[in-house]
């Protein structure tokens, strides 16, 4: 799930700075984990894009099929039929 | 008779209200309950018909102090007189709060409300479900502080009648169809401030086990702060109003821009500034290793210019003194300080604290084997021959020191050094032993 995945970078990402201002790493490792967090804050940046945007409204027919449709004002003027 | 005590009973006690303690509680299989309705002195037989016992909210128990309004009537079968009841209230508090408190009770029991069964909420969903009226103020909270906080969120509205008959169900079918959506990361569910009717629905059991159950972690948001329902105990968080729901499930999206930011930036310098520490730590090793360098050069110079002067010395010395010389040019160029510099120099290592301590006593060896030479050379010095009585003898202005008589001729002007001042002279014979 991405919004977990975003959480565990995130967490990471706040991990590799702690452990980069420690300042008690040598060069070449201190390397290694600055272009892990790079990678992460690239990706945690991606995925604050890709978010969906939208509201959208789940509804039952008779049947009791179920189907989502976009969200407007007027369905605030609809009541569920029960 | 019967019939005729049945209808003059009916007709006088068609609407009574009675108060009592309930005993010989008995509830069939038929659904309707029978009982009998006492008090200190008296007691009379009634019964709850199924239609009136499925409206009670709350669980008639033996003992239970209740306010009844029913009718009398005849049980003709055996001749007696009982209540049919259409009410049952408990007396002293509300049906509805002796309901709450009696499921609260049930669920409670079974660990539907437990600390431990609890499910984080995610810190940033990407979809948010919401079950609540679509018409209602709390939707349009909801909506507002989602977006204001995350704009870009994916919300899925299930719509539900939150009062009345069916609110019960149908918010029990929203929460399993979100959760039936695989993507939903957490989902609220409540409605505005109401009565305690009003809010009834978060009561009911379906809806508290729907709830329970729901693999998304669920928000409840029912009516004001002072409201309490079944359904805030069995949610994995309970939020006081829809607006506070909305708050606790998402981030503000511009503050968690700005802490990735934040947090790229100080993973940016946290590195430039362990770069650069190490660039002058590399600096200071190649300052330190040219310090060396300058200091190896300096040093080489100067023992030319001593090897120099040495050679100078040398070849002004005295026939007599050659052997003493030759030593001592053996022993100048064994030691000749200019090799082992650069050998040393050679096998300058990169960062060099070492190098430098090494190259230190190195150098302090050879200031020392210098001055030792230099001190034995000092006792070949034709200075100190000259203390033992000798000259030098120098053509003028040529300079050459001469060894042999032949080598001039008379006239030759000559300059004859000795260990104090210098005396002018010139040839008036020249005795040759190689032409004796």
């Amino acid at each position: 799930m991405a919004a977990v995945k975003f959480e565990q970078a995130m967490a990471r990402l706040e991990a590799i700075v702690g452990e980069l201002e420690k300042n008690d790493l040598p060069l070449d490792e201190s390397l290694k984990i600055f272009e892990e967090g790079i990678r992460l804050s690239k990706n945690c940046l991606k995925i604050l894009e890709e978010a969906e945007h939208k509201v959208e409204v789940l509804v039952q027919d008779k049947n009791g099929k179920k189907r989502i449709h976009a969200y407007s004002q007027d369905d605030a003027t609809d009541e569920p039929s029960s | 008779m019967t019939g005729l005590l049945r209808t003059s009973i009916e007709e006088q006690f068609s609407d009574i209200y009675l108060e009592g303690e309930l005993s010989n509680l008995r509830a069939p299989g038929s659904g309707h309950v029978y009982c009998i309705l006492k008090d200190k002195t008296s007691q009379i037989r009634a019964v709850l018909f199924r239609s009136s016992a499925v409206r009670l909210r709350f669980s008639l128990q033996e003992g239970m102090h209740v306010i009844v309004r029913g009718r009398l009537t005849v049980y003709e079968t055996r001749g007696e007189y009982q209540i049919v009841l259409d009410t049952v209230e408990p007396k002293g508090i509300g049906a509805l709060q002796l309901a709450f408190e009696q499921l609260k009770e049930r669920l409670s029991a079974e660990g539907l409300f437990d600390q431990d069964r609890k499910k984080p909420i995610p810190a940033f969903p990407r979809t948010v479900g919401v079950v609540t009226s679509l018409t209602g103020a709390a939707i349009r909270d909801i909506l507002v502080v989602l977006r204001r906080r995350w704009p870009t969120l994916h919300i899925v509205i299930a719509p539900v009648h939150v009062q009345g008959e069916s609110a019960g169900r149908q918010i029990a079918e929203a929460l399993n169809a979100l959760n039936e959506l695989s993507f939903v990361d957490v989902i609220i569910v409540g409605r505005g401030g109401g009565s305690l009717e009003d809010l009834w629905s978060f009561n009911e059991e379906i809806v508290v086990r729907a709830i329970a159950a729901s693999h998304a972690p669920v928000v409840s948001a029912v009516g004001h702060e002072i409201d309490v329902t079944l359904a805030d105990f069995a949610a994995d968080l309970r939020a006081p109003t829809p607006s506070a729901a909305a708050e606790a499930v998402v981030p503000v999206l511009d503050e968690i821009v700005e802490r990735l930011r934040e947090l790229t930036i100080r993973t940016g310098q946290v590195m430039f500034r362990h770069c650069a520490f190490e660039r002058q730590r590399l600096d200071a090793a190649i300052r330190g290793v040219t310090d060396v360098r300058f200091r190896l050069q300096d040093a080489a110079q100067r023992t030319d210019d001593m090897v120099d002067r040495v050679r100078a010395l040398l070849q002004r010395l005295l026939t007599s003194g050659r052997d003493g010389v030759h030593k001592a040019q053996r022993d100048l160029s064994g030691l000749n300080p200019i090799l082992t510099i650069k050998q040393g120099l050679a096998t300058v290592p990169q960062f060099s604290k070492r190098l430098e301590g090494q190259m230190g006593v190195i150098l302090t060896q050879h200031r020392y084997r210098i001055h030792a030479t230099l001190a034995q050379l000092n006792t070949l010095s034709p200075l100190a021959i000259l203390e033992r009585g000798y000259s030098i003898l120098q053509t003028i202005p040529a300079g050459q020191i001469l060894h042999r008589a032949g080598d001039v001729e008379v006239g030759q002007e000559l300059e004859a050094q000795l260990a104090s001042g210098r005396l002018s002279c010139k040839v008036t014979h020249v005795f040759d032993d190689s032409s004796v």
